[in-house]
């Protein structure tokens, strides 16, 4: 019963009529690389409301422009077209209220895993006791409590993106932006980290824009599937999941699932029920 | 037993060396001025170690005074050249471009200017030991891996607080590889200006033994400055060493 939102999706989408972000006809082209070559459109026309409380994914192939939307959102880079709007106000940097995480972990190695929780809230002058007890108690959510004072190379690639969870979180965002966070790790681990940001959701209540190129990851954690046509990246499909909460990892086998993993390769193009024909 | 091997091996190939240039000199007969026998090195060394100690004390404050100098001058500066356009544009390519000066040809005229005693020596070894830590610092400060820096721009970091934060610390393992370099050079450097214009230190004491046909002091002398060479460069590899934990993660 207990979801992100506190309600099941359907009804936080009744109560919260007004768009937590929208994104206006955002458009991203890259200067081009030579005095000949053209320039190197890598997103067209992405319009989209996203509801407070929700996890959105952006699902497509490699290079489809789905991490540099992602980055425009998060006021990373900058869009060439169109505008971004989170929270009632237009997108123009990085903001206090939104929160990364990076495909690799990018700990600073020369910090403990505490010094490295505590990094965002050190550069915000606000590192007192307060945000101590709070970054333990946020490694002890994650699973890492005594792993404080350890050094990051001596960590898994999983306990590393774990640190680096708490190191967003940390920040009590409204919006937390992921970038294939789970993209290096393996399938078991993988599986691990998704159960984990399912019931970190439940605490931080952040509206989350997650980025991956799994069709059953994306089927798993989102609320709602954006799905990508390969470069120039434009939204071919929207997938309302659907899928009851609290989830877990049984729900993987269920026809639901399955139908809904399906509709996604058919919008990616990789869905195949004859075999290919080779001439 | 595999430890055993890789600490047996290189004393063998040092005891082959030594055992051949023995050969070599009994063999053909070789005169002691011209090449001692290893014995007679050792005779030489031990005979005069409180004279090859108290000179290569000398060399050693040079050398490592020089370092410390390029040290504190070049760090500062390629973050000056690194941190602003202007002055990377203007003073970068000249860095670059003197890296290939042999900058020892300027000795005589340093001599000139500061005379013979521990300045003019301090100036050489200072010159050449400056230029590799200034452009391995600037390196380093310039190839700050891009995902720190996106990182640093998430959480709103100032740019002060991404120099010292993320773009300093980062380069770190640069400024060391360059000073490893540099530290080897200051040594060079510090000889050089004892051969040209001096009246003490090891370089000088070769001299003078060269001068009287005192080979085996030579070569005394040449044993005592490589144990500085190997003393100041090991000091450098256990900072190294003892930072190796810390960049783990960022080694190039």
């Amino acid at each position: 019963m207990a979801s992100a939102q506190g309600d099941s999706p359907g009804d936080a989408r009744v109560a919260d009529q007004a768009a937590f972000g929208r994104l206006t006809q955002v458009g991203k082209a890259f200067p081009p690389s030579s005095r000949k070559a053209d320039k190197v459109v890598a997103l067209v026309e992405v319009s989209y409301q996203l509801r407070r409380g929700e996890l959105v994914a952006l699902l497509g192939p490699s290079g489809c422009g789905k991490t540099t939307l992602l980055r425009i959102v998060g006021g990373l880079t900058r869009a060439s077209d169109g505008r971004v709007e989170i929270a009632g106000s237009e997108v123009t940097g990085p903001r206090a209220d939104f929160a990364f995480v990076f495909q690799s972990p990018t700990l600073l190695p020369w910090r403990s895993v505490l010094g490295n929780v505590l990094f965002p809230m050190e550069i915000r002058r606000r590192n007192d006791n307060a945000a101590r007890a709070r970054a333990l108690e946020l490694l002890d959510l994650v699973g890492l409590a005594g792993f404080a004072k350890t050094r990051p190379h001596q960590l898994s690639g999983g306990m590393k993106q774990r640190v680096a969870l708490c190191r967003a979180l940390i920040q009590s965002p409204s919006l937390l932006l992921m970038d294939e966070p789970f993209g290096a790790l393996d399938e078991l681990t993988r599986m691990e980290m998704q159960d984990l940001l399912l019931d970190i959701r439940q605490v931080a209540g952040a509206t989350v824009l997650f980025v991956t190129h799994s069709i059953s990851e994306a089927v798993y954690l989102a609320d709602e599937i954006l799905v990508f046509s390969a470069r120039p990246g434009r939204v071919i499909d929207r997938i309302r999941t659907e899928l009851p909460y609290p989830r877990t990892s049984g729900l993987r086998y269920t026809a639901a699932f399955t139908a809904l993993e399906r509709r996604a390769s058919a919008g990616l193009g990789v869905l195949h029920d004859e075999p290919l024909g080779h001439e | 037993m595999n430890r055993l091997v890789r600490l047996g091996l290189p004393l063998l190939g040092v005891a082959a060396l030594i055992a051949a240039w023995h050969l070599y000199v009994v063999l053909f007969n070789v005169p002691t001025a011209v090449l001692p026998r290893p014995a007679t090195v050792l005779q030489s060394l031990v005979q005069n170690w409180r004279l090859i100690q108290s000179e290569g004390w000398i060399t050693l404050w040079a050398s490592l005074y020089g370092f410390l100098l390029a040290f504190v001058l070049g760090v500062p500066i390629a973050v000056a050249i690194s941190s602003s356009r202007i002055l990377n544009l203007m003073f970068y390519p000249l860095l670059i471009a003197t890296q290939s000066v042999p900058k020892v040809a300027l000795a005589p005229l340093i001599l000139i200017w500061l005379g013979t005693g521990l300045e003019s020596k301090l100036a050489i070894a200072w010159l050449v030991a400056f230029f590799p830590i200034v452009v391995d610092t600037a390196a380093g400060l310039r190839n700050t891996p891009a995902e720190l820096i996106d990182l640093a721009a998430s959480v709103r970091a100032n740019a002060f607080q991404t120099f010292w934060k993320i773009r300093f610390p980062a380069a770190l393992p640069f400024i060391i590889s360059g000073s490893k370099v540099a530290i080897t050079l200051a040594v060079i450097g510090a000889v050089i200006g004892e051969f040209i214009g001096s009246n003490e230190g090891l370089g000088n004491l070769m001299l003078v033994a060269n001068s009287q046909i005192n080979i085996p002091l030579a070569f005394a002398a040449l044993f005592g400055l490589a144990l500085i060479g190997i003393l100041l460069y090991s000091a450098v590899v256990a900072v190294e060493w003892a930072l190796r934990p810390w960049f783990a993660e960022i080694a190039h």
